[in-house]
């Protein structure tokens, strides 16, 4: 599966990047190098094989381990309490654009 | 489906309607979500995407879920799967949102509402979970938008229904019956102003028997009264395009309520590619069925479980049972007072006429109502044990309102007394029945309306006492 | 003391008890040392928040605390936030960014009483294999040299840790490990660094360049300190990372003077092919023959599926960057370019300026195995395979209690060799890539040295939760041998 320019700008545009013809064309040239190695990946026969999204889903014996689980990995659950301070200027310290509270943008149209 | 075509087209509409659950903070932060505060105030490290933040769950949140997933019959996901959104937007701090793709928390389900008299079923694909993005304010800034995240992070809950809606009527029934759901069960405040429940209208058209016409998406309805205005405009339009031999493309629209049109969307989101994947950093959702039992047992009753109760349990009409069933409040007085005088049918009268006038009227707020349940009741058990008459009992209905007293005082004190006592009657009768020889006459030559000229005599000459079914009743004995 | 800096933190730990030094004065010796920024193993330094931290150790040290880290200096890995100092990442987008608030593993390290020397450099977002990808300070960016040779690269992408560490500029530093960036960086410059089981250390703080990869870790001279640190930097983190395992906090020194006898050393004969440098084999059998004398016992395993690491890493890992980077918009935080013309312009032009050339290349592969129609041919098949990965080492062991081979192929090349070549720094990952997808614990300690006089490490990989038996078998061989006390001549 060879990538072409037009899947470059399109993943470029798709990732807000940019890059001038001769950086495309490297690029283009060393994604198609990797995809090369890539191919040998999509060969292999994985028929039945559950996806494996987090790692400690793959651990044996789960539950031995964490006591409250029982089969995988299961997301905990914290109480609904809002329990976090106004803490604005702290947070927009490193803001590059900020007027009376609010992030400034170029004007969004909708 | 008896829905009407619209110049020969079938209108064919589904709904994704956003709820914004009522949890006290976020879905996956800390921060709160109370409405109206300074902007970016309650924005925290987590909301704002800082480098090195991570999500983690509200529980209130998926408790919710499962209590909508109940409410509307569908099934809980024992294990769902939250993913990532990707795109880029200024209200969109991670640049994605964590929403579920694949795996649903609930899934399938359906809203039974009237439309008119004709009952109306419109099934859920799923619900799911997902965070909500915050806002841009244009206003105040020229060339510019200042962002607000504190709206970021908010739970949802988005709904979405199969293409089952046939007229721009039925799905304004169906937002009213699903927004009656989520507030009745508490888990969402239903401030459409607040935009707690905003709507997107998949709105396209077809000749009767054709397939599915291409679909453009209504945007952001938070008003009942928009949201058909928007589906109507939007269905004239693609009716015209067609007519005209433009095909529809598939399209984001806004409605603009000054306008009464639709328009499409700057941006082509549908040529977006959101690159859903699953989230690494959250596991999969587990809901043990115990905890599901747990939160059906301690769920209220459901309104439309409520209002087939009252049909068979208080011999209510369906009419009756729905109207009585709008809000848990109204139910309860309904039955508070029914359980008091024991006349269902009475207090339905009541609270369906001269409770619901003064309330729809905005004179006053439910949980500000004057007349308790026990002294409605009281009122009806004079007016059932014929101590005073309807029109007697309306402006008991009204001093009570008035804070005036208590039931009994207030008939005493205003002299209201129904002149239930046969002889009395009679006296009245004889003399009003002498004092009107024509209609007499005109009565017993077969004009039956002729008796309404007698009757009022009667009550005047009784003050307004007399008991009218009693004065009839024995109008009819002396006049053979 | 004029040999200070070479201790290590045990050794330190145990003269601030004893109060024959004192937090502020063994701070002040140390910032001395890396005045001049040595190896460019340092990205920011700020001698006023170190000695106030040395000031507090000593407060408490006087008061009779012995919380065994107490006083001693360590440096953080850029990937960490924290609050007294810039985080940038590695990258320009961050330049000059402040956090509010710091990675949950700096916290619990200072509320052990270590004392911070300052930001290490590291490759750009953590991706890169030879610590060439920093890309700050925009004026003047400079590539951290190995202490072993400066003409050579440290490793990656903890190079600036593993240079830090190594030429004796502080006695431990943290280090992350998405692909290899702890083990790598430290085989290359002689140190001994471990990757905890996936879930063991909070990511709450970590600048994520792979979620279901990266997890933090210490890197210091001996196995023995690298168990006192990592007990610190681990436990579970519950309320602010859902990814962080709920399993009680460890001693990870509790084991580490069991004798080897019985243990059970798996070989897996996919490490020892054509592709392993003989220069790098050579310390390595010895270091098994070693291992033998103590009475372990060698088992051939294997891991059949070793080679198809590499795609199946450079698919899950970019995707999952991809999207991790996406916060990078000039809104709210970091780089914004100076001169755009609408919202698209800002958000192109911001992030075309502010990231480097590799983190721009894994984005676009990210974004290209994600996308529609691509998704289940490239990422979902390579998440399958990393359950086949897992089911492998798995069946592996089995047969065995720890797994050792080599971390690389070769030992640290010279600056700029592989710069332009992101394809060969890729397979030269193919042995520390596998226990990184399957979430298992590796470390890598030193065993000798190669071409160059360039030291080589052996990585061991254990099972789940296993991290003390591996620190056991290393603490075990570094009392029978030297190579990790040997220092780059010049440290002085």
């Amino acid at each position: 599966m060879s990538l072409t320019n037009t899947d470059i700008q399109r993943l470029a545009q798709l990732s807000r990047l940019s890059f001038d013809p001769p950086t495309s064309q490297r690029l283009l040239e060393g994604l198609n190098d990797f995809f090369v190695i890539v191919e040998q990946m999509r060969e292999v026969d994985t028929s039945g094989v559950v996806p494996m999204a987090h790692p400690i889903d793959a651990m044996p014996n789960f539950a031995a381990y964490v006591p409250n689980a029982s089969e995988g990995m299961a997301l905990r659950l914290r109480e609904d309490v809002a329990s976090e301070p106004n803490q604005r200027e702290a947070n927009q310290r490193s803001a590059p654009a900020v007027e009376r509270g609010l992030f400034l943008v170029p004007k969004v149209i909708e | 489906m008896s829905a009407p075509l619209v110049q020969g087209y079938e209108v064919v509409i589904g709904f994704e309607t956003h709820t914004q659950l009522s949890t006290q903070s976020k879905i996956f932060s800390r921060a709160s979500t109370a409405f109206g505060a300074e902007p970016n105030t309650q924005a925290c490290a987590v909301d704002l995407a800082l480098p090195g933040t991570l999500p983690v769950m509200n529980k209130g949140a998926v408790e919710r879920a499962i209590e909508l997933g109940l409410a509307l019959g569908s099934h809980i996901a024992e294990r769902s799967i939250f993913a990532r959104k990707n795109y880029f937007y200024p209200d969109l701090p991670k640049g994605y949102q964590i929403s579920q793709f694949e795996i649903p928390v609930v899934q399938g389900g359906e809203v039974s509402f009237f439309l008119g008299d004709e009952k109306k079923t419109v099934r859920l694909v799923r619900a799911h979970l997902e965070e909500d993005a915050g806002k841009s304010l244009h206003e105040d800034f020229i060339g510019q938008s200042g962002i607000d995240l504190n709206r970021a992070g908010t739970p949802l809950l988005e709904i979405v229904t199969e293409p089952d809606m046939r007229s721009s009527a039925e799905a304004v029934a169906y937002a009213k019956e699903l927004h009656k759901i989520v507030t009745w069960i508490g888990i969402c405040d239903g401030n459409m102003q607040e935009g707690s429940f905003r709507c997107d209208a998949n709105v396209s058209v077809r000749k009767p028997g054709a397939p599915l016409g291409t679909r453009r998406e209504i945007k952001n309805l938070n008003s009942f009264k928009f949201m058909q205005q928007a589906i109507d405009f939007e269905v004239r339009w693609q009716i015209e395009q067609i007519e005209d031999g433009h095909a529809i493309q598939q399209a984001t629209v806004l409605f603009n309520p000054d306008t009464g049109e639709t328009r499409a969307m700057r941006t082509k989101e549908d040529a977006a590619d959101y690159r859903y994947f699953p989230d690494p950093d959250l596991p999969p959702l587990v809901i043990w069925r115990d905890w599901v039992e747990r939160v059906r047992s301690e769920m209220a009753e459901l309104p439309r479980v409520m209002a087939d109760r009252f049909i068979t349990q208080y011999g209510l009409p369906e009419y009756d049972a729905t109207q009585l069933t709008q809000s848990k409040a109204v139910a309860a007085y309904f039955e508070a007072t029914t359980k008091a005088c024991g006349q269902a049918k009475l207090a339905s009268n009541w609270i369906m006429g001269e409770v619901s006038r003064r309330l729809n009227s905005g004179e006053v707020s439910f949980d500000a109502l004057p007349v308790s349940a026990e002294q409605l009741a009281a009122l009806i058990s004079r007016i059932s044990d014929n101590t005073i008459s309807n029109n007697a009992a309306k402006q008991v209905f009204d001093a009570l309102w008035n804070k005036e007293g208590e039931v009994d005082a207030i008939i005493d004190a205003k002299g209201l007394k129904q002149i239930n006592d046969s002889s009395a009657l009679e006296a009245i009768i004889d003399e009003v029945l002498a004092a009107h020889p024509k209609n007499v006459e005109e009565f017993k030559a077969g004009n039956a309306k002729a008796l309404n000229g007698l009757v009022g005599p009667i009550m005047k000459a009784s003050k307004g006492k007399a008991n009218p079914a009693q004065v009839n009743e024995l109008l009819l004995k002396k006049l053979g | 003391m004029s040999e200070l800096h070479t201790l290590g933190v045990a050794a330190l730990a145990a003269l601030l008890q004893k109060k024959e030094l004192s937090a502020v004065e063994l701070a002040t010796r140390m910032l001395a040392r890396l005045g001049g920024n040595p190896h460019n193993a340092f990205l920011s330094v700020d001698s006023e928040v170190t000695l106030a931290q040395a000031k507090d150790a000593d407060n408490r040290l006087a008061a009779g605390d012995t919380s065994p880290l107490l006083g001693v200096p360590i440096a953080h890995k850029d990937i960490f936030v924290t609050t007294d100092f810039p985080t940038t990442a590695g990258s320009r987008i961050l330049e000059g960014y402040r956090s509010p608030f710091n990675a949950t593993v700096v916290q619990r390290l200072g509320e052990a009483g270590m004392v911070n020397l300052g930001k290490l450099s590291c490759d750009e977002f953590a991706m890169g294999s030879a610590n060439e990808n920093v890309a700050v300070p925009s004026a003047h960016p400079q590539a951290v040299t190995n202490p072993w040779d400066i003409s050579r690269i440290p490793g990656g992408s903890s190079g600036g840790s593993a240079a830090a560490v190594a030429a004796c500029l502080t006695p431990a530093a943290t280090g992350t490990d998405t692909g290899g960036s702890i083990r790598q960086p430290a085989a290359f410059c002689g140190i001994t660094g471990i990757k905890p089981t996936y879930g063991r250390a909070s990511r709450y703080g970590m600048v994520a360049f792979a979620s279901s990869l990266d997890q933090a870790g210490p890197m210091a001279r001996s196995a023995e300190d690298c168990a006192l640190l990592l007990s610190a930097m681990c436990g579970p983190d519950l309320d602010r990372d859902s990814t962080s395992l709920d399993v009680k906090a460890e001693d990870f020194s509790r084991n580490l003077n069991q004798p080897l006898k019985g243990l059970r050393v798996g070989i897996p004969h996919e490490f020892f092919t054509d592709g392993l440098a003989s220069d790098v084999r050579a310390p390595i059998d010895a270091a098994l023959q070693a291992l033998q004398a103590q009475g372990a016992t060698l088992v051939p395993v294997a891991l059949p599926r070793t080679s198809l690491s590499i795609p199946v890493y450079y698919i899950i890992a970019p995707a999952e960057a991809s999207s991790n980077l996406s916060r990078f918009d000039g809104v709210k935080f970091g780089h914004r370019a100076k001169d755009f013309t609408d919202l698209a312009d800002m958000y192109e032009k911001s992030r075309t300026e502010g990231f480097g050339e590799e983190v721009k290349r894994r984005i676009m592969i990210g974004s290209y195995v994600l996308s529609h129609g691509y998704y289940d041919a490239y990422y979902l098949q390579a998440q399958k395979i990393r359950r086949m990965i897992a089911n492998d080492f798995q069946e592996a062991f089995q047969l065995c209690d720890v797994i050792a081979g080599p971390v690389a192929p070769t030992v640290a090349w010279k600056l700029g060799d592989k710069s332009a070549d992101p394809l060969a720094n890729y397979l030269a990952d193919i042995f520390t890539l596998p226990a990184s997808l399957a979430g298992l614990p590796g470390m890598s300690m030193p065993v000798g040295f190669g071409e160059g006089g360039m030291p080589v490490g052996m990585q061991l990989i254990g099972n789940y939760l296993q991290e003390a038996k591996l620190l056991n078998v290393a603490h075990q061989f570094q009392l029978a041998t030297d190579h990790h006390l040997k220092t780059p001549g010049g440290a002085s």
